[in-house]
């Protein structure tokens, strides 16, 4: 198993310098410099230029590269120029939050699709798997932004239930409590689609078990019926439910971007939006290192639960 | 086959699930008396008055920080701040302050005429010790400035490279407030985070994309502020803003979208407006194509319905313009100017005279932007009107950065007519960056369209290096006059900014400056 997770590891090396390159040549080439959206109507090519030397942008795309890569390599993501802060703490504190709500988001739609979907296929074309199937296509159809502005305007304008945005209260302790408070409508809106996206694979996936021989071993024997289902059955799916997890994890860590804009929540998404329209070239260019990273890293563990699960794929 | 334990753990998930949603969502509290917490459009850049170039960066430190001089409570003329009294020599080049006594940073150190040299050296010379702390992108505010010295601890003198009038109103610019040289000299680059001023609120703390905290200054030379804390919160999307506002989450925010104002027409809120020193108009490409005529030029004036822009695309956020300098700018505004009337059958025999029907014409539209308002549905309802008028109008749209790209060198070869706005300080930025001769792009300035008048020339020439205000804004009024009638532009709006605040704020007011001023705001 050692061998495998190793092997896995180095074959990311080459993933995330092709990122680099590809990140590195997008903000290259895409259209305006980090001098014209600071300068805003001000850039004359005569300030644009003087800027561009401040900031260290007038040398060769090579050179720029390597020295980017090189000092990446030993940590060293550079200085943001929009924020003034170093971009690795920026995408720390940021990917932190993004972290917690893209990670409640996804307790979430594990749970309550994989629960949906066991429910709907134990109870196949009963009251409550048309119910869930309907639920699930409603879910699914619904644009998260859009569902999060109904959200605010319905339990934070109207019934001041919850907090409309934000992270932290501006005041006050910092308790878990707090944190629930504002986290309720953010994770639930992003939890939403992947949920209804789980819990149609997760019925397919269990029907598709509940044919087989042991099932009906297993009922003969006079398992109890529940014992059956979350155990046994549950158990046999979770091979082809798992790889859906991973792929919703993605998801929902990508759709946090729009989240995080309406809700105002201080995660990478909205940071990278907001660096991409300043052209702030070393803090999107380290985030999406970064995230890329920590996608290939979460695709390697998924992989590594898939192979301890079963033992039919080759470590 | 039947199973019930499913269902029930079902109905206890969602039993659970309600009675965490109760518990969680109790009443949401109110925010605290005299702490007034402001809705942002945007995390600030840096806390660094030197650094930064966004208005929404300015509403912070203009709280935190003091020029030499200001400007007066409702208008856009200089008063002494730090600065109690000043003279200007004969020959308009040497400008020499007397400084207030006694002035301390928020850090503890005194505020003197060394304190006055170090900050102006260390944006304009590159061998400061501390210019690395940069860069400096509005330091060519400044660029006149040649030398400044101490001559005394309390008299500083500016030597300029030649007269230039705007200089004061420079000072008064959040690009000349005052930082103190020890906090630059301890933190360095770090400064931008760890601000010192002399101003009504002193630094509290800056929870990255959460808030900016600060904190009443009780020794303010100009009387200590009313409020104890002002807290601002960066809320980037207009919706979501609103929804605070609506839910009480913040007290005061400013840039309401006009489709939000009519929710806050309630007792429970108080809306603000204030024209400011904004233009928002169309450069013609004067060079090349149709608008090489000027006949077509003012054709493009009385075509275009700027009072159905502003009323009904703007929702009344705006006003007509009239020519290129905004009223805002009261002492320098030609009142007797009256902005081209919507006369579409003018338009259509000017045209005819010009032999320019059915011209094709490709007009660069951004899609967002500062000082932009709306610009797409802004430039939907042009295209129209000069269809109207029987012009053939070609709409590129781009991104606000690759915009300006392609807008600031020159249309010429690319684009008969561009959308442009511009908020300044002075009477003299816009029209000497951007109609004179000598500012084309090839030389360097933002005349796109190439537009050129040696009257005009000469004398906005001679306005920049006249030092009495009374003259300076006659030469301006008559400038007025010949760039009305050459056309240069299409004058179609002057923005007026406005806030909401909850009903618990008091002595707020909004400056034409767009500056957001907290020292007199109270709130219960």
């Amino acid at each position: 198993m050692t061998g495998y997770i190793l092997k896995r590891l180095v074959s990311a090396i080459p993933v995330l310098l092709g990122i680099s390159v590809i990140v590195f040549l997008i903000m290259a080439m895409i259209p305006g410099d980090p001098a014209t959206a600071i300068l805003g109507s001000y850039a004359t090519p005569e300030n644009v230029e003087k800027l561009n030397r401040d900031l260290g942008l007038d040398q060769g795309l090579v050179p720029r590269y390597f020295i980017w890569l090189g000092h990446m390599v030993q940590g060293d993501f550079g200085r943001s120029f929009a924020l003034n802060r170093p971009v690795l703490d920026e995408v720390l504190d940021r990917f932190g939050a993004t972290l917690i709500l893209a990670g409640t988001s996804f307790v979430l739609c594990s749970l309550l699709g994989v629960a949906a979907g066991v429910v709907s296929a134990a109870r196949q074309y009963g009251w409550a798997d048309k119910a869930i199937t309907f639920v699930v296509l409603v879910g699914i159809s619904i644009p998260s932004f859009f569902l999060g502005m109904m959200m605010i305007l319905i339990f934070a304008v109207q019934l001041r239930w919850f907090p409309v945005s934000g992270m932290w209260p501006i005041y006050g302790d910092r308790t878990l409590w707090v944190l629930l408070d504002h986290l309720f409508m953010p994770a639930l809106a992003l939890a939403v689609v992947a949920t209804g996206v789980i819990a149609r694979l997760a019925r397919s996936a269990m029907l598709e078990v509940l044919r087989q021989d042991f099932i009906r071993t297993a009922r003969a024997k006079g398992v109890r019926e529940g014992r059956v289902i979350w155990r046994h059955a549950l158990r046999a799916a979770m091979v082809s439910i798992i790889p859906v997890l991973g792929i919703q994890a993605g998801f929902v860590l990508s759709g946090a971007v729009y989240i995080e804009m309406v809700f105002q929540w201080p995660g990478v998404g909205r940071m990278l939006v907001d660096a991409i329209l300043k052209r702030d070239i070393l803090l999107v260019q380290g985030g999406v290192v970064f995230i890329a990273a920590c996608y290939v890293m979460f695709n390697i563990m998924v992989d590594v639960a898939q192979a301890m699960l079963d033992p039919r794929i080759k470590t | 086959m039947t199973f019930r334990a499913p269902s029930r753990r079902a109905l206890f998930a969602a039993t659970a699930a309600a009675a965490l949603m109760l518990s969680l969502g109790g009443a949401q509290a109110q925010t605290p008396e005299n702490v007034l917490i402001v809705g942002q459009i945007a995390e600030p850049q840096a806390l660094d008055p030197a650094a930064v170039t966004a208005v929404n960066d300015f509403r912070i430190l203009m709280n935190m920080y003091d020029g030499l001089v200001r400007y007066k409570d409702g208008t856009l003329e200089v008063e002494p701040a730090l600065a109690t009294d000043w003279t200007i020599s004969e020959d308009g080049t040497v400008y020499t302050f007397t400084l207030r006594e006694g002035v301390m940073f928020h850090d503890g150190s005194a505020f003197d005429a060394e304190a006055v040299k170090f900050n102006f050296e260390r944006m304009l010379k590159e061998d400061h010790p501390y210019h690395n702390t940069g860069p400096f992108p509005l330091a060519f505010f400044f660029s006149a400035v040649e030398s400044v010295d101490v001559i005394d601890p309390l008299t500083v003198a500016f030597t300029l490279n030649a007269p230039y009038a705007p200089f004061l109103s420079n000072l008064a610019y959040p690009t000349g407030l005052i930082v103190s040289p020890a906090a630059v000299m301890e933190y360095g680059v770090d400064f931008g985070r760890h601000p010192s001023g002399t101003g009504a609120f002193s630094f509290g703390e800056w929870r990255s994309n959460e808030a900016v905290v600060v904190q009443a200054n009780p020794e303010y030379w100009d009387g200590a502020p009313k409020l104890e804390t002002v807290v601002f919160r960066p809320i980037t999307d207009a919706n979501t803003r609103s929804a605070e506002m609506l839910a009480g989450g913040i007290d005061l925010m400013v840039e309401v979208p006009p489709v939000a104002l009519s929710e806050f027409q309630s007792d429970a809120y108080t809306v603000y407006e204030q024209a400011g020193p904004h233009v928002w108009f169309l450069i013609l490409n004067a060079k090349e194509g149709p608008f090489a005529d000027k006949r077509v030029r003012q054709a493009a004036n009385y075509a275009i319905n700027k009072e159905a822009i502003v009323n009904d695309v703007l929702e009344g956020t705006a006003e007509v313009a009239a020519g290129p300098t905004p009223p805002a700018f009261a002492w320098a505004y030609n009142a007797d100017l009256d902005p081209y009337p919507y006369d579409p059958a003018r338009a259509q025999a000017l045209l005819k005279e010009a032999g320019a029907e059915g011209a094709e014409l490709t007009f660069y539209v951004t899609e967002g932007g500062s000082g932009m308002l709306d610009p797409v549905a802004m430039g939907t309802a042009i295209q129209a009107d000069l269809e109207a008028v029987g012009l053939d109008v070609k709409i590129e749209t781009y991104e606000w950065n690759t915009f300006l790209g392609n807008v600031n060198p020159g249309l010429e070869g690319k684009a008969d007519m561009a959308e442009m706005a511009w908020m300044t300080n002075d009477p003299d930025t816009l029209p000497f960056l951007a109609l004179r001769t000598e500012a084309w792009p090839d030389k360097g300035g933002f005349n796109s369209g190439y537009y050129s008048n040696p009257e005009v020339d000469a004398l906005l020439d001679a306005a920049r290096v006249e030092t009495d205000q009374d003259e300076r804004a006659r030469l301006y009024q008559e400038m007025q006059v010949i760039v009305q009638d050459d056309a240069p532009w299409v004058f179609v709006a002057n923005w007026k900014q406005n806030a909401v605040t909850s009903d618990r704020v008091e002595g707020f007011a909004l400056q034409p400056s767009f500056f957001l001023l907290l020292d007199d705001v109270t709130k219960n």
